[in-house]
C-alpha cells in the first residue's frame, strides 16, 4: 500500500527519533517501500554543519546507515531554509511534492498550551496535504 | 534558495577548525508551556540587566532624567574625536576593501550562490539600516543645518552650523546643511554597518563559526572567544542593538503621534504614545510569528514601496528639475565637504560635531550589530566586492537622493517665505512640508503608514536577532524567544520613554555605542585576516 515513505529527521535530536525511525521501518518492511529521510538546515553553522553542503553529508550517511541496519533500501535530501523555527513545515510540504512519498512518519511532541498560538509542524503538515500522515508522539 | 543548492558543495572556503559546536552551551529550560533554547549565560545577564535598567528609569524617572540628560551630551562631547575617528576608519576600510583583490573572496564560499534576489535583499538592508530616521530626519535636519548656517552668528561658539557655517549666504548656507546631513546619512553610517555585516557573514559562511558577534574576534582571542571574553562581547550587542532600536521605536512612537495629531486631532500625551508601541509592537509580533520570509521580508518589500511612491510623488509635485540637478551638486558638495566634516580633531564647531555628528556615529555603532547581523543573515552567497558595493555605495545614493527631494524641497519652500516649516517641531517638518505640497491629507497618511511599517520592520528583523545572539548563534530557536524579544523591546521603549523622554533613549544608545565602538574597530582586524585566509 505503501511504497515510499518520507521520514522528516531532526539530526540534532536524534535521541528523540528512534520510536518514528521502528515505525516507519516496520511499515516499509510490512508494505515492502522505501524510506526517505528528508531534513531541513539553515544557511548559517548549526550545532549539526558548519555548511548546507556538510550537512546534506551527514543526513545521506544517516539514511544509509539506517538503511543498512534495517535492511531497506533508503535516500535523503536536504533542504535550506531561511528560517526554520517557522518555515519548517513549508519545506516538509515541499519535500512531500519533490519525492512523490505515499506516506509521511514524523515525531511531534506532545501538544500542550502552545499549540493554541503555534501551531506543531506535524499537524501543519497533515493538514497541508493529501498523503498519509503518521504522526508519532 | 532553490533545493538544489543544498546539495550542491559551495566550494573552497578556508573553515577555523574549533572543538565549539553551535549550541553547546546553550540550555533548554522549559517556562510554563513554553520550550526555550537559550545560551547560557548570555541571555541571563542580558535580560536581567535589562530588566535593572528599565525598573530603575520608571522607579526614578526624575533622578532618571537628569543622569540620562547628564550622560549623552558628556560621552558625545568627552569622545566626539573618538566617534569620528572610528567612523573614518570604517569608511577607508570599507572602500579598500572593496577595490582589493580580497573583494572576490565570495561568503559562503566559492561556489556559494545568493539566498535571495536584489529586490527582496536590497527591500530588507534598506529597512533594517535607515527606517524611521529618513522619516524623522527627511525633512527635519537639513533645514536645521540650514537654518543654523544661514543665521547671523554661524560660526560663532553658540552656532549649531556646521563647520564655520555660511551667514547671510543662503545658497552656500543650502550646500552647507544638505552637505552636512548626507554626511550623517551617506558612507559613514553604511560603512559601520557594512564592516559589522560583512565581518559576521564571513565567519559563519565561511569559517563555520555561530552567527554571533563574538566569532569575529577568533582571530584575536582564539578559544577564549568561548568563554567570558565572548559573553562580554555578546552581552554588550545584545545592549546595543536593544537600546539601538529603543532610540528608534520612542522617535518613531513621536513622530507618529506627532502625525497623526496633526492629521486627525489625536492628542500628543505619554498614552497615545503608549499605545502606539503596543499596536506597532503587536504587528512586530505578527511578523516575526510569520517568520523571516513571510512577514519580515514582505514588510520590507510594502515599506520599499510605500517610500519609492512617497519619495516619487515629492519628486514630481516638487520642483522635479531643481531635485535632480540637486542630485548632482548636493553630491559635489558632499564630496567637496566630506574632509572637513569628518576630520575628527580640532574642531571649532563644537555643537555641530558633537551634538550632531558624534551623536549620530555614537546611534549607527549602537545599530550595527543588529543592522550588520540582519545584513548578514540574508547577504549569503554575495562577493565582497558586490556586498559592499551594495550595502555602502548604493544606500549612500539613495539617502543623497532621499534628502535632496525631501530636505531641498523644504528648504527652496522656507526660502519662499514658508516659514511653517522652519518653526515646527522637529518630529511635525516632515508633515509641515507635505502639507505645502498637493493632496497633503493623503500624503501626510502615507507618511504616518510609512513611519508605523518602518518602526515594525526595525522592530521585528531587531528581535530576530537578538534571539539569535541571545541562543549562540542558532537561528532555529522556538518561536516563543522571538516573541519574548520582540514585546521586551516595546516595554524598554515605553520605560525609557516615560522615565526621561527621547533623552533617555539617546542616552542608553549613546552609552552603548561606545564600548561597542572599541569592539567593532577590535574587529576590523579580526576582518581582515579572516579575508586573508579565504580563497580568492
Amino acid at each position: 500500500m505503501y511504497q515510499k515513505i518520507m521520514v522528516p529527521v531532526d539530526l540534532a535530536h536524534q535521541d528523540r527519533l528512534s520510536k518514528a525511525l521502528d515505525t516507519a521501518a516496520d511499515l516499509a518492511k510490512h508494505y515492502g517501500g522505501s524510506l526517505h529521510f528528508v531534513g531541513v538546515t539553515t544557511g548559517t553553522p548549526s550545532e549539526v554543519a558548519h555548511t548546507p553542503a556538510e550537512y546534506a553529508e551527514k543526513l545521506k550517511a544517516f539514511a544509509e546507515a539506517e538503511g543498512a541496519k534495517r535492511g531497506l533500501t533508503a535516500d535523503s535530501k536536504a533542504y535550506t531554509s531561511h528560517d526554520p523555527a517557522v518555515d519548517l513545515s513549508e519545506k516538509l510540504l515541499q519535500a512531500i511534492d519533490d519525492s512523490g512519498c505515499d506516506l509521511v512518519v514524523m515525531a511531534s511532541h506532545l501538544p500542550g498550551l502552545p499549540e493554541h498560538v503555534f501551531a506543531s509542524h506535524a499537524g501543519a503538515v497533515a493538514s497541508h496535504t493529501g498523503v498519509s500522515v503518521f504522526v508519532v508522539r | 534558495m532553490s533545493d538544489q543548492d543544498a546539495l550542491t558543495p559551495d566550494g573552497a572556503a578556508n573553515q577555523i577548525e574549533t572543538d565549539y559546536e553551535v549550541g553547546q552551551d546553550n540550555i533548554q529550560p522549559s517556562i510554563g508551556p513554553f520550550g526555550f533554547d537559550i545560551h547560557n549565560p548570555v541571555f541571563m545577564i542580558s535580560g536581567l540587566t535589562i530588566i535593572v535598567f528599565v525598573a530603575f528609569a520608571l522607579i526614578f524617572p526624575g533622578y532618571a532624567a537628569d543622569l540620562f540628560g547628564w550622560l549623552r551630551p558628556a560621552l558625545t562631547s568627552t569622545f566626539d574625536w573618538f566617534f569620528l575617528l572610528a567612523g573614518d576608519i570604517f569608511v577607508v576600510l570599507a572602500l579598500v576593501l572593496m577595490v582589493s583583490p580580497l573583494g572576490k573572496v565570495r561568503l559562503g564560499g566559492k561556489e556559494a550562490t545568493p539566498d535571495y534576489g536584489y529586490a527582496g535583499w536590497f527591500a530588507m538592508l534598506f529597512a533594517a539600516g535607515m527606517g524611521i530616521g529618513l522619516m524623522f530626519f527627511g525633512v527635519s535636519e537639513p533645514i536645521s543645518h540650514f537654518s543654523s548656517s544661514v543665521a547671523e552668528g554661524a560660526g560663532s561658539p553658540d552656532s549649531w552650523a556646521p563647520l564655520a557655517g555660511a551667514a547671510g549666504n543662503a545658497d552656500e548656507a543650502r550646500r552647507l546643511g544638505m552637505a552636512a546631513t548626507i554626511f550623517h546619512w551617506g558612507l559613514h553610517p553604511w560603512a559601520i554597518y557594512a564592516i559589522v555585516a560583512l565581518a559576521l557573514a564571513l565567519f559563519a559562511y565561511n569559517k563555520g563559526l555561530p552567527l554571533s558577534i563574538r566569532s569575529i574576534f577568533y582571530p584575536i582571542f582564539g578559544e577564549r572567544v568561548w568563554g567570558w571574553t565572548g559573553h562580554v562581547i555578546d552581552t554588550l550587542a545584545v545592549f546595543a542593538t536593544l537600546f539601538g532600536l529603543a532610540t528608534s521605536l520612542g522617535i518613531g512612537a513621536q513622530q507618529a503621534n506627532a502625525g497623526l495629531n496633526f492629521l486627525f486631532g489625536i492628542p500628543e500625551s505619554d498614552l497615545s504614545m503608549v499605545v502606539l508601541i503596543c499596536a506597532i509592537t503587536a504587528i512586530a509580533l505578527v511578523s516575526v510569528v510569520a517568520g523571516l520570509d513571510a512577514g519580515v521580508k514582505r514588510l520590507s518589500e510594502i515599506n520599499m514601496v510605500l517610500a519609492a511612491l512617497l519619495l516619487l510623488f515629492v519628486i514630481v509635485v516638487g520642483s522635479t528639475t531643481a531635485i535632480l540637478t540637486g542630485f548632482f551638486q548636493n553630491l559635489l558638495a558632499y564630496g567637496e565637504y566630506l574632509p572637513a566634516l569628518s576630520n575628527p580633531f580640532g574642531r571649532d564647531d563644537a555643537n555641530f560635531s558633537q551634538g550632531w555628528t558624534s551623536f549620530y556615529w555614537a546611534w549607527w555603532i549602537s545599530w550595527s550589530p543588529f543592522v550588520g547581523m540582519f545584513i548578514a543573515r540574508v547577504s549569503r552567497g554575495r562577493s565582497v566586492r558586490e556586498f559592499i558595493f551594495c550595502v555602502l555605495l548604493i544606500p549612500s545614493i539613495v539617502s543623497v537622493l532621499w534628502m535632496t527631494a525631501f530636505g531641498g524641497t523644504a528648504i527652496t519652500l522656507v526660502e519662499g517665505g514658508v516659514t511653517e516649516i522652519a518653526d515646527a517641531a522637529l518630529e511635525l517638518k516632515l508633515f509641515a512640508m507635505l502639507a505645502e505640497l498637493p493632496l497633503a491629507a493623503i500624503t501626510s497618511f502615507v507618511g504616518i503608514v510609512l513611519v508605523i511599517v518602518f518602526f515594525v520592520t526595525s522592530s521585528d528583523s531587531g528581535s530576530l536577532v537578538i534571539d539569535t545572539i541571545t541562543a549562540g548563534g542558532k537561528v532555529d530557536a522556538p518561536v516563543p524567544q522571538r516573541v519574548f524579544w520582540a514585546t521586551f523591546e516595546g516595554l524598554v521603549a515605553i520605560a525609557l520613554l516615560l522615565g526621561g523622554g527621547l533623552v533617555a533613549l539617546q542616552a542608553a544608545a549613546v552609552s552603548t555605542g561606545l564600548p561597542f565602538a572599541v569592539v567593532l574597530l577590535l574587529g576590523c582586524y579580526g576582518l581582515v585576516k579572516g579575508l586573508m585566509s579565504e580563497p580568492r
